[in-house]
């Protein structure tokens, strides 16, 4: 049996066991010990911003059912401190004692970036009251106990994270600020005209906005002072200015590592021994910050530490971002800095600002490779299917860009003038209007009398106002039973 | 003149029948109305390719295979019942093979599970419903613990303000059903822009294969939006808490990247079903038919569960079944697990019961689901023989060239029907036998109604009825031949009591009772309501269960060889396989040929153009159809009607993976790609 101690019980490490004990119930090929530093048992970090919402309770958010441990082959260890790795005896310091292992997954994540404030972090380095980031169940506790309707909140950052903890603060009732340092929001996601109209929608939405805004220093109790002077009332300040992978571990352990642990395709570092998966980890072909690549590589990591599959291998994935506040539908996905001149490239744009809406495509080779679609909600459903399945787009672009085909013709109904004859009129039993010209010309003529004769409307129902119309429109033809008919039209809907 | 039912789908339209001709009854199902189908359905009554005759195909000592030839009831009857003697003295009874169907009345259900297990002795029986409601069935019965497709008689949707349709197609494939929509703002789910997805207030159109994570998402929503029934969630339900922890992974904006729904549309589906005061979930085989169908059932009622549908006066879940007796056909006992009265075979109560019943000491266990039936024929260890009553597998089984290949492999192949269908049309020998109107027999509807159709008119000369023809078998076999009644009303009396006590309890039925008009939805015992689950369900502790079911995707993802995926439907002209359909001249005329939908940039990639030929190709076959280019399709989906034979059947291309509970075969999704012809 393989010993594997997996590092982090968060939303890698805890789904990476879960992929190992759906391979191996019962823990035959592998024996799995989790350490994790949080008390909580696994929660869903992605649900964080719907708890600050307040449209999901915290408890709602487990990942686990309480007895999961217990009723899995897994021995695991909340609040474990994790002291060192030591790849020669191959042991982890846990507390006091020490876990063997033949493999280990480092499933670390990251930590919330600091930014330098005067007066947000002690000497202690931990952050000064009323000053709370938003990654952990704790810090929505916090956040969610400072957010009392009307209470000013300054959010720190206008990245993914800080917009949805906005909209989420926002819609409990909190009067929300958001300061970010540079001239448009989600820059690293958007271009400058997305993030204009993304500042325009969460402004309708009731998010104050401060860009290019430069914070100088935390005064608890008061707010946040911006370098132009500007002072911010704030109750509570929510730092959400970016992460950056804890690969404290492993650099101690003398792993190599860049800006995360440096990961191959089988997911291992350069200890063949130890493996790196989710926030702490840097593959290059893996976009950073998201759920989905992390999951996939639990998946890929656990068909192979279980032997499911030892060819199992994780080839990265195209990086699509997905705004999750509500009344903003916001995707972000591939290349997004491609400007509508470039040659080498088909762009297609729309800005819409008053309506919210701004859609830009990237086409390659008929395929798409980046978009931005905000307001737009139809477009990035389809945009993000083709992207990910790699399908042609459709040659109907505008149609694409807009979520929905134009109509072909005039919208306006038609009249039974204009249909064509074999237009199928009643379609439970196959009569098109040419049926119906026939049987009026053999006689026919009232609505009832086209009922009896071709079965029209006798199915579900749904097209007697049209056999009617097409009775007045023949009728008005021969002015003599024109009132005829308009005495049966009743009878005929009344059927 | 009679009045009458129709003989094709499960909404069991009322007609009368006068002179031969057909004419639409006021009925609550149907209110009169009837579609094209149903109009036309006395043509079969003449139709000149009628067989009238048993046929025989001789083999040559070589086992080469000659032409049918007419035969003698007699001589067909010995023929078979010697060789079935014979197979069954050299490799026991598991060696002879029956396959029913779901448009036999509940008589020859009944009788034909009675054949199997006494006058047989085999395990090995099944029928097509397993293709059809094996999933919605599996699900029901997990979540209510019984099975009755819809609890509720159809008439309260008139009076409903949301209808969830998920993978129904009624204006196609039972239009006078729509009828009863009008009221309710719809909300259908269906990867094609399909007629009844026009009528829709939200149609949500996921991509083939992902329902099962759009209805996580949609409980995820009803939660996270505060739609979430607490009290009745606390009173009349368990495993919630499990349930929820799975839908909590299908936040919104995953199902959004999955299923390609938006998040919005997911959003306002939720809303109009939650701020309904009344509101049901219905269910189809859109999301039934696939390997992961019966949980992806479980996710809808889940849903309705969540919102507090279920057993709520004028509200409530249900499936829409499909064949004309689709839900009594499952009830007694032509399935490889059950027993007369939905009992389950393996439950010792059960046979105890039905053994008294039947006045015999032993009954086989449970067999193979029809289509491991189907696939084990001619195997060493499979049947040998095999009896086909009202069923058209080589057209209707998914991977259909194979299962023409195992039919080919048997000893002997009989097959009952009123037209030489493909089926037959293979087989050594063919019995005909009476259709709708020349025969008596109660059809249980889509809302388990007990429905009686009375004769209307006389059979021409040398057909019998099924009931006639196990009787001859039986009594060669050496039945005692009371044992098997050939009077349909006859057979129901002792049906009464083999279904008495059971889930599906028909003892208070009497022909006398339906033909007085009453309305008789079982379990029809003293105090029974048409609606079942309005006290309590039926689980021991009265209370349902919400199922802890997560998204699978579809069994054969596509790849660079099979870029495309396909599925399979109906088309409003045709009936299932359409070997009754195919024989209306009015029917034909109006959809004459298998065609493919596609949308006109991926016919164009193809090189292929409207009206043209096309072939479309999966690893298990190839089907040729017509192209018809839809600009609604998904630029990654083709759709076939599956009503055709020959070289145009849909199911040529299907894949047999199997539903783990239901054994249903994934009829709705497989890879494959266009090639020009």
């Amino acid at each position: 049996m393989r010993r594997v101690v997996v590092v982090g019980h968060g939303m890698a490490g805890a789904r990476f066991a879960e992929e190992v004990l759906r391979r191996d119930p019962g823990g035959e090929r592998v024996g799995l010990t989790l350490l994790g530093a949080e008390r909580h048992p696994a929660y869903n970090r992605v649900l964080l911003s719907s708890v600050v919402a307040g449209s999901l309770p915290p408890e709602s958010v487990r990942l686990h059912a309480p007895d999961w441990a217990e009723r899995s082959a897994a021995d695991l260890r909340l609040g474990a401190s994790v002291g060192k790795v030591d790849r020669v005896r191959r042991v982890v310091q846990v507390d006091d004692g020490e876990v063997p292992y033949d493999a280990l997954v480092l499933a670390t994540g990251a930590r919330p970036w600091l930014p330098p404030v005067a007066g947000l972090v002690g000497v202690d380095g931990v952050l000064a009251p009323g000053a709370v980031a938003f990654r952990t169940l704790d810090d929505c506790a916090a956040i969610t106990s400072a957010a009392r309707p009307g209470a000013p909140v300054v959010v720190l950052g206008g990245g993914l994270l800080g917009l949805e903890a906005a909209r989420g603060l926002v819609a409990r009732g909190c009067l929300v600020t958001v300061v970010h340092p540079r001239s448009h929001l989600m820059e690293r996601q958007l271009d400058a005209g997305a993030g204009r109209v993304l500042a325009r929608a969460l402004g309708g939405l009731g998010v104050e906005l401060r860009l290019g805004a430069v914070a100088e220093r935390y005064e608890p109790g008061e707010g946040l002072r911006l370098a132009d002077g500007t002072r911010l009332a704030a109750d509570l300040l929510v730092v959400a200015a970016g992460v950056r992978p804890a690969v404290e571990l492993a650099a101690q352990a003398g792993i190599a590592v860049d800006r995360g642990v440096l990961v191959d395709d089988a997911l291992r570092t350069d200890d063949p021994r130890v493996h790196a998966i989710g926030d702490c980890a840097q593959h290059e072909g893996a976009p950073t910050g998201l759920v989905q690549p992390a999951w996939e590589q639990a998946a890929v990591l656990a068909d192979r530490l279980t032997g499911t599959d030892p060819a199992a291998r994780y080839r990265g994935g195209g990086a699509v971002t997905r705004l999750k506040a509500r009344d903003v539908d916001l995707v972000a996905l591939g290349e997004v800095h491609v400007g509508v001149d470039d040659e080498r490239a088909e762009v297609l744009a729309l800005e819409d600002p008053a309506r919210g809406r701004y859609a830009k495509l990237v086409l390659r080779d008929d395929r798409v490779t980046g978009a931005i679609l905000l307001g737009v909600p139809d477009a990035a459903a389809a945009v993000t299917q083709l992207y990910d399945r790699g399908l042609p787009a459709p040659s109907d672009r505008l149609g694409l860009l807009l979520g929905r085909a134009l109509p072909a013709g005039a919208v306006a109904e038609a009249s039974p003038a204009d249909l064509p004859a074999g237009a199928v009129v009643c379609r439970c039993n196959t009569v098109s209007k040419g049926q119906l010209v026939s049987a009026w010309r053999a006689g026919a003529r009232s609505a009832p009398g086209l009922v009896e004769a071709t079965r029209a409307g006798t199915g579900c129902g749904g097209c007697r106002d049209a056999v009617c119309g097409i009775a007045d429109w023949l009728a008005a033809a021969e002015p003599s039973t024109a009132s005829a008919v308009e005495n049966q039209r009743s009878a005929v809907r009344g059927l | 003149m009679t009045d009458t039912h129709c003989p094709y789908c499960a909404l069991q339209c009322a007609m009368t029948i006068v002179d031969g001709e057909v004419s639409p009854r006021e009925f609550p199902t149907n209110r009169g109305g009837l579609c094209q189908k149903g109009w036309t359905s006395a043509a079969l009554l003449t139709s000149p390719a009628r067989l009238t005759t048993p046929l025989v195909r001789d083999r040559s000592p070589d086992g080469a295979r000659g032409e049918l030839r007419p035969a003698s009831w007699d001589e067909a009857l010995d023929l078979v019942a010697g060789r079935l003697v014979a197979l069954r003295r050299d490799h026991g009874p598991d060696s002879v093979g029956v396959f029913g169907g779901g448009g036999l009345t509940n008589e020859k259900s009944y009788l034909l599970g009675k054949f199997a297990r006494v006058a047989l002795g085999t395990s090995q029986i099944d029928y097509n419903g397993r293709f059809c409601m094996s999933s919605a069935a599996a699900a029901g019965t997990r979540a209510f613990g019984l099975d009755r497709g819809m609890p509720f008689p159809v008439t309260d949707l008139d009076d409903s303000g949301a209808v969830l349709l998920a993978g129904g197609n009624p204006a196609e494939t039972m239009p006078p059903f729509v009828q009863h929509l009008r009221g309710a703002a719809l909300v259908v789910v269906d990867p094609r822009r399909t007629a009844t997805a026009e009528l829709a207030a939200v149609h949500l159109a996921p991509a083939p294969g992902t329902d099962l994570a759009l209805a996580l998402g949609l409980l995820h929503v009803a939660v996270a939006d505060g739609h979430l029934d607490k009290t009745y969630v606390a009173e009349r339900t368990t495993g919630f808490d499990d349930a929820w922890r799975i839908a909590a992974t299908w936040w919104p904006e995953r199902v959004e990247r999955v299923t390609g729904v938006p998040v919005a549309d997911q959003r306002a589906a939720v809303r109009l079903l939650a701020e309904a005061d009344r509101a049901h979930v219905l269910t189809g085989r859109g999301t039934e038919q696939h390997a992961s169908g019966a949980d992806a059932v479980s996710a809808w009622i889940n849903l309705a569960l969540a919102l507090g549908l279920p057993g709520t006066p004028g509200s409530g879940y249900g499936c829409l079944t499909g064949q004309g007796n689709g839900q009594g056909g499952r009830e007694h006992g032509q399935k490889a697990d059950q027993l007369p009265g939905y009992r389950k075979i393996t439950d010792p109560v059960a046979r105890e019961h039905v053994q008294r019943v039947w006045g015999v000491d032993e009954l086989p266990g449970p067999g193979r689901s029809a289509y491991e039936l189907l696939d084990a024929l001619g195997q060493p260890d499979g049947p040998k023989a095999l009896l086909v009553f009202g069923s058209n597998v080589v057209v209707s089984a998914p991977r259909a060239g194979h299962v023409a290949d195992r039919l080919a492999a048997l000893d002997l192949l009989v097959v009952a029907d009123l037209v030489l269908s493909e089926t037959a049309a293979r087989a050594d020998v063919v019995l005909p036998v009476t259709q709708w109107a020349e025969e008596s027999g109660t059809m249980t509807n889509l809302e388990g109604r007990v429905l009686l159709r009375q004769r209307a008119v006389r059979a021409p000369d040398g057909v019998r009825s099924d009931l006639e023809v196990l009787r001859g078998l039986a009594e060669r076999l050496g039945q005692p031949g009371e044992r098997f009644p050939v009077e349909p009303e006859v057979v129901f009396e002792e049906l009464r009591r083999a279904s008495a006590g059971g889930p599906a309890d028909y003892s208070g039925v009497s022909y006398a009772r339906l033909a007085a008009g009453e309305a008789l939805h079982w379990p029809v015992v003293p105090d029974s309501t048409p609606r079942v689950f309005l006290d309590r369900f039926a689980h021991p502790d009265g209370l349902a269960r919400f199922a802890a079911v997560d998204h699978r995707g579809p069994a054969e993802p596509p790849d660079a060889d099979y870029p495309l995926q396909a599925t399979t439907g109906r088309v409003l002209q045709h009936y299932q396989s359409g070997a009754q359909t195919r024989l209306v001249a009015e029917l034909v005329a109006a959809e004459p040929e298998a065609y493919v939908e596609v949308h006109p940039d991926t016919a164009g990639r193809a090189g292929l153009a409207h009206g043209g030929m096309a072939a479309v190709v999966s690893r298990r076959g190839r089907t040729l159809a017509r192209v018809r280019c839809v600009a609604s399709m998904r630029v990654d989906l083709v759709f076939l009607p599956f009503h055709f034979p020959g070289d145009g059947r849909a199911n040529l291309l299907t894949n047999p993976a199997l539903d783990p509970v239901s054994r249903m075969p994934e009829f709705k999704v497989c890879a494959v790609r266009l090639e020009r012809v």
